[in-house]
């Protein structure tokens, strides 16, 4: 069971309250882009053993979607932040590399 | 390899039962094979199994990272059913539940099949309008599916109850040569042929590179030591996309945690297995006794073969109401395994980016009724480069936005 802080409403609660809503800072391809670019974007996962990145939405509490950093092997949420971002918190990045050194994630690391 | 027979058992009750050799042999590993598949479980060790029996490929490597069998072949409810929408997908899986019928014999080794039947319940009007074109559609693809009334529900599983407050029993989906098949046995029965043919179970042998030269692959580092290879065949659902990684290629898969739990044994009472779609259950009872239940997916990538405990209490709250006599049964284990799954719900069974590496992954929540389908057109794939069975399910769909979706028939909810 997941506890996550929602950074909307500030809110602390299980994940009955929450929804997932897959990967995070997914840069869009749209018309006029390749092939394989709006293939990546649609399809492919990073789906990593470790730290991801992921959106999340209070959906049972304030409704607003916000971004959280998760491990999937340890199911330790690092923290939440602003879906109004386009890379995580240095202060999340430090926790998270304090737990995971050398940790990359997309561009991120 | 001894054959397992009556006269068998005979013969070593005079020896004290002291003369069972081992199923299946542990060597060291070889420099090079010509073909290794990562990962023993169901899949992959039914690849290798008609790679030896159908094409005389028997230099053949099978590496685990745990134990034979560990992963989700041990972790399923063990349904057999192949009542599915589109054509691809029930090719594959009617080829794997015919497999499965004279599997033992095939084998000599008891992998208890028992076609029990299998009834989808209808509790919504939208899926009534679909199981009816689920057997229309199995009516043209071969597949022997029917769609049954209410009182014809009834009449198969008399514990049910059809009327109840939320979710009233419409109908049914009822495929009557769907079953069971005892899991493991399925996993160690292809171990010991595999064994017998001369090929190399690997255990406790955890792969950690592969390999490439001028884009071709060349063979695995593992946990002991480097292996070479011509052909490389990936088998790790759940892990899918971390092995993938490692051949610097991503899929589009997602790893999330699916529970299943048994409760006490108690006498038998049900002798089919009835799939609730519409409230994320499905219920068998097994030969113990136990009744076996399993649920829908958790929402988030997960990698720790653990579920939300919500999940299991929402299965069993929606299950009690179609089953009030289950409300005060004890539930004894409840356990999860990472399943891959993809956008379209369907596997993928192709060629992957790297000349040399076939990949069979994403059956997501059903895979283990499709073990020896997959095992026949894997290896058919991978020894001769084609085959009718995979070709609608490569990687190559995505791309073309070809999918077979399979959302609705996929079994639960996701």
């Amino acid at each position: 069971m997941l506890i996550l802080d929602c950074p909307c409403c500030g809110v602390s609660g299980e994940e009955t309250e929450f929804h997932a809503g897959g990967e995070a800072h997914l840069k869009r391809f749209g018309p006029g882009s390749s092939d394989a670019e709006f293939h990546d974007y649609l399809f492919t996962k990073e789906n990593p053993k470790g730290v991801h990145l992921e959106r999340w939405r209070h959906a049972n509490g304030c409704g607003k979607w916000f971004l959280a950093a998760r491990d999937t092997m340890t199911l330790e949420v690092y923290g939440t932040y602003s879906a109004q971002t386009t890379e995580p918190p240095q202060d999340i990045k430090d926790k998270i590399s304090a737990k995971r050194p050398g940790w990359s994630w997309r561009e991120f690391s | 390899m001894k054959r397992y027979s009556a006269f068998a058992v005979a013969r070593e009750a005079l020896n004290y039962h002291m003369g069972w050799e081992r199923a299946w042999a542990s060597p060291e590993p070889k420099k090079k094979y010509d073909v290794i598949i990562i990962g023993a479980g169901g899949h992959g060790l039914a690849t290798a199994y008609y790679l030896g029996k159908n094409f005389g490929i028997t230099n053949v490597a099978v590496i685990e990272k745990g134990w034979l069998g560990g992963g989700n072949t041990g972790r399923n409810t063990t349904i057999i059913r192949s009542n599915y929408l589109q054509d691809a997908s029930a090719a594959i899986y009617e080829k794997a539940r015919s497999l499965y019928e004279t599997m033992s014999q095939d084998l000599n080794y008891n992998v208890m099949f028992s076609p029990r039947g299998v009834i989808m319940l209808a509790q919504t009007e939208h899926e009534v309008r679909g199981y009816q074109r689920t057997a229309h559609a199995n009516a043209l693809q071969g597949v022997k599916t029917e769609f049954i009334s209410p009182a014809r529900v009834k009449e198969i599983v008399p514990i049910i109850n059809l009327s109840g407050p939320r979710y009233p029993v419409l109908g049914g989906l009822w495929q009557a040569r769907g079953g069971t098949a005892r899991h493991d046995a399925v996993a160690w029965g292809y171990a010991r042929a595999c064994s017998d043919m001369g090929m190399h179970i690997i255990q406790k042998c955890e792969v950690t590179g592969v390999r490439q030269e001028g884009g071709k692959v060349v063979g695995v580092d593992t946990s002991r030591g480097p292996i070479d290879c011509d052909k490389l065949g990936m088998v790790v659902a759940g892990n899918a996309g971390h092995v993938a990684g490692m051949a610097g290629f991503r899929l589009p898969v997602e790893s999330v945690a699916l529970q299943a739990l048994v409760s006490e044994p108690i006498k038998p009472c049900m002798d089919c297995v009835v799939m609730a779609n519409t409230v994320h259950g499905y219920m068998s009872q097994s030969d113990k006794g136990e009744m076996v239940i399993g649920g829908g997916t958790d929402g988030f990538n997960n990698y720790t073969q653990r579920g939300s405990f919500h999940h299991a209490e929402e299965t069993v709250r929606a299950l009690i109401e179609t089953f009030p006599m289950i409300a005060r049964l004890k539930m004894l284990r409840q356990w999860g395994g990472i399943v891959d799954v993809t956008g379209d719900r369907s596997p993928i069974i192709g060629k992957a980016p790297v000349e040399g590496i076939f990949i069979n992954c994403g059956w997501g929540t059903g895979g283990f009724k499709a073990i020896p389908g997959s095992g026949w057109g894997f290896a058919e794939l991978m020894a001769k480069g084609y085959s009718p069975l995979t070709a609608e399910f490569g990687l190559d769909r995505f791309h073309q936005g070809r999918f077979i979706d399979e959302s609705v028939a996929a079994g639960v909810a996701h």
